[in-house]
């Protein structure tokens, strides 16, 4: 048992930080640290910067861009990447359908689609979720009519993150009614810029706009943009959403937030003191380090160990880690509302655009409290994920 | 990074397993706790016969040169088990001083008679004002002669009553909380002046109070420097908060096998109860707190070659904080789920529940090493 790199890692660490230091525009990174939205234009230029150093895709296979990284690299570079903070490349693309594929599609889709995956010439959003079907994601209605060498595809899909930007939609969609409810779906790739296709924000409680419905009225999809086989959608789906294990943990971003959290506790006064000498406010920053530093050791177990349990089967302790790493998150932007204290209440916009950047960043605290509710809500809510460790782990 | 344990780290694991499964289930476990000493001597000699009680000693001390990740090993398992026998205080505590602070000759004295499971020994430390602060210290060593005359009383002395040789902390000079003046004596227990009154412990060992009046003892008593024995005090108890973060951990496990299998069995409403979301939540959060307190029991048995004092003093005040948390909740969920069975000392469970709960406030509860972690500056 042994928690350092090898040599060869620690090298390759800094090989990273000092790239992300170096290459991370300066607004960017002042947007991310203050808890800004970045815009499409600013994740279209840090994108390019990544592809061009061949970063973009990293975990990807190599004949499709990526490298040929350890486990322990990978994390390594996603740490490091949350701590500068860069931003993360846009999931959607990079995380989501991109695996799914090169790993079900045929030749003609992964030539077409993937480069333009990786260097951000398309923007991919998710067409999952629907008003009747959150974590009941298999009782989806949007269905797909396949007409000739087309499908109409009629239906709604809703919490489309950044859909506003978007070129592609990857969809699951019904394409057998009669079947039972998991094995009628399928996997379609379409072009957001189809006729009927219809894009409506969603405001969310911090004022942003983040999220959005997706309207699909008689909107035709050649047959050709189907990926894998007819009703086999929920296999790849599953695939997809069992993909991003470790990342999800954020480990990095809250070491970065906590920084932040010290900072402005250490010059914001209350009772002719910082704050951040208040013994009960250090008490709880104490607590939430310990918890902090708790979950890093277990995602590095997980890193650790990947592989090993055999292909496809993840490590028990991976659970674990979309539950705290959700709370943590939640539990920073909480102290750093606390820290704002009565300066938290001037209204401002969580928004995606440049209006309010003049604005002072404590501005930001309450919405991005308000907004980190989600982090507990999205990628299989912490309910649901106490039910896969109770069937998966503890065989309840 | 690596969190595998080597080849001859899992024959250790699989042969302490081993000696466990033959000879220590719960029923076992009742007669060897009636014993006089709260502990079964014939255990004692197969810990002996096997090796563990040599572990961390080395070669050159008829040892084995094992580190801390053995030691964990050890733990673990005696915590899945509920294993009465004093190991922590003879081979981790005693061990530790002998090992890092006691002369040539002390250790010719000591250390054959605990690898061979002749002697066992107790750590007095706790007195009556003290509570988990190691400087404060009231009991006195005053210097006669070559020797030393031992004043004091100092409480719940685990194996008190069985151990041949005491180690005693006691004050050569300064103020009852001053950091400089504690020394460390090591005290037959048979010793003149030595009164010894012992008693059942909640978790089902046995400790003692004990009183010092002038108790003599000879120069060679003296471990390590008489006034400047502090740092060695506050590393060797930093080994016993991981042994026993390591020891909470086994017994976490072991609750929530338990449980589960309980609420898979036991049947309300025409079903198992473990089929009911809001158990089966439950158990998943016993199952997060567990896996974030084995990290963190990991993270201090690895911090015991970390480089820097303060580092890895703070990971160790870390990993009990995290340990503190999380055997409060799997250990009082381990009797919700078990319902009224729970509450009976016929069952094993409420056993587990108690040892942890000891554990908790066994040198340093959690805000006590809250507040240790954040005065150290962070842990991140």
């Amino acid at each position: 048992m042994d928690l350092s790199l090898t040599p060869e890692e620690q090298a390759f660490r800094e090989e990273v930080r000092a790239f992300f230091r170096d290459n991370v525009p300066a607004g960017i990174k002042k947007k991310l640290s203050e808890n800004r939205h970045t815009t499409k234009e600013d994740m279209v230029e840090w994108t390019r910067i990544l592809h061009k150093k061949g970063w973009a895709v990293p975990h990807w296979p190599k004949e499709y861009g990526g490298t040929d990284w350890t486990a322990v690299q990978q994390y390594i570079f996603n740490e490091e990447m949350q701590a500068t903070p860069a931003p993360p490349p846009l999931p959607f693309g990079v995380n989501m359908v991109g695996p799914v594929i090169y790993t079900f599609a045929n030749e003609a889709q992964k030539k077409h689609y993937l480069p333009r995956i990786a260097n951000l010439t398309d923007w991919w959003c998710q067409g999952f979720s629907e008003p009747g079907s959150g974590s009941d994601l298999a009782s989806l209605k949007t269905k797909a009519e396949r007409k000739g060498d087309k499908y109409i595809v009629n239906g709604q899909k809703t919490w489309t993150t950044l859909a506003q930007h978007a070129d592609w939609i990857f969809c699951l969609v019904r394409t057998d009614p009669a079947a039972k409810k998991q094995q009628g779906i399928s996997f379609l790739l379409i072009d957001m810029k189809s006729k009927g296709i219809t894009v409506r924000p969603i405001v969310t409680i911090d004022g942003g706009r983040e999220v959005n419905e997706v309207f699909f009225d008689d909107v035709e999809v050649p047959a050709e943009n189907l990926v894998g086989e007819e009703n086999k959608g929920w296999d790849y789906a599953k695939f997809l959403l069992g993909n991003e294990r470790t990342n999800i943990a954020r480990v990095g971003m809250s070491k970065e937030r906590l920084r932040r959290l010290r900072e402005l506790a250490g010059s914001t006064q209350a009772g002719g003191r910082p704050i951040i000498e208040d013994p009960k406010f250090r008490e709880k920053l104490a607590a939430v380090e310990v918890e902090l530093k708790a979950l890093e050791l277990t995602q590095m177990r997980v890193v650790a160990n990947e592989g090993k349990n055999g292909k496809g089967k993840p490590d028990p302790a991976s659970s674990v880690l979309k539950i705290k790493g959700s709370e943590i998150q939640q539990t920073l932007t909480e102290l750093m509302l606390e820290v704002a204290g009565p300066f938290a209440s001037p209204y401002d916009i969580h928004g995606d655009d440049n209006t309010n950047e003049t604005m002072d960043w404590i501005a930001q605290i309450a919405p991005t409290y308000f907004n980190y509710r989600k982090v507990s809500i999205y990628g299989g809510s912490n309910e649901i994920q106490r039910n896969i460790i109770s069937k998966a782990v503890l065989g309840l | 990074m690596d969190f595998d344990l080597s080849e001859e780290q899992r024959l250790l694991k699989d042969s302490v397993d081993g000696l466990l499964n033959d000879s220590y289930d719960f029923e076992q476990r009742k007669k060897y706790g009636a014993e006089k000493a709260g502990w079964s001597k014939a255990i004692w000699g197969k810990l002996a016969e096997q090796g563990l009680l040599g572990l961390p000693f080395a070669e050159a001390d008829g040892g084995f040169g094992a580190g801390a990740v053995e030691t964990m090993i050890v733990m673990q398992a005696f915590g899945r088990a509920l294993v009465l026998e004093p190991y922590l205080p003879t081979v981790v505590i005693a061990g530790g001083f002998l090992r890092h602070g006691g002369s040539a000759a002390q250790k010719a004295t000591h250390i054959p008679g605990i690898i061979d499971g002749s002697k066992t020994f107790a750590f007095a430390q706790l007195e009556k004002n003290s509570r988990y602060d190691l400087n404060d210290v009231a009991t006195t060593a005053r210097k006669k002669g070559d020797g030393w005359v031992i004043d004091g009383e100092k409480f719940v002395v685990l194996n008190g009553e069985a151990a041949d040789t005491l180690v005693v902390t006691a004050r050569t000079k300064g103020g009852q909380t001053e950091r400089d003046g504690i020394g460390v004596f090591l005290v037959p227990r048979d010793a003149k002046g030595v009164t010894v009154k012992g008693y059942p412990t909640q978790d089902g060992m046995r400790a003692a109070d004990i009183t010092f009046t002038g108790v003599e003892v000879g120069a060679d008593a003296a471990l390590g420097d008489p006034a400047g024995g502090l740092p060695l005090i506050e590393r060797v108890v930093d080994e016993a908060r991981t042994a026993l973060c390591a020891e909470a951990v086994g017994a976490m496990d072991e609750s929530l096998k338990i449980t589960v299998e309980y609420i898979k069995t036991r049947k309300q409403f025409g079903v198992p109860i473990g089929s009911f979301q809001a158990l089966q939540h439950r158990a998943a959060d016993m199952f997060v707190f567990t896996e974030q307190a084995r990290s963190m029991a990991m993270l201090a048995t690895m911090a015991s070659d970390f480089n820097d004092a303060k580092e890895r003093a703070a990971s160790v005040a870390a990993a009990k904080v995290q340990v503190g948390k999380s055997l409060k909740f799997v250990g009082q969920q381990s009797i919700q789920l078990h319902g009224g069975i729970g509450m009976t000392m016929e069952a094993s469970i409420g056993h587990y529940f108690k040892r942890l709960s000891i554990i908790e406030s066994s040198f340093g509860d959690t805000d006590y090493h809250l507040r240790r972690a954040s005065e150290a500056g962070g842990i991140i």
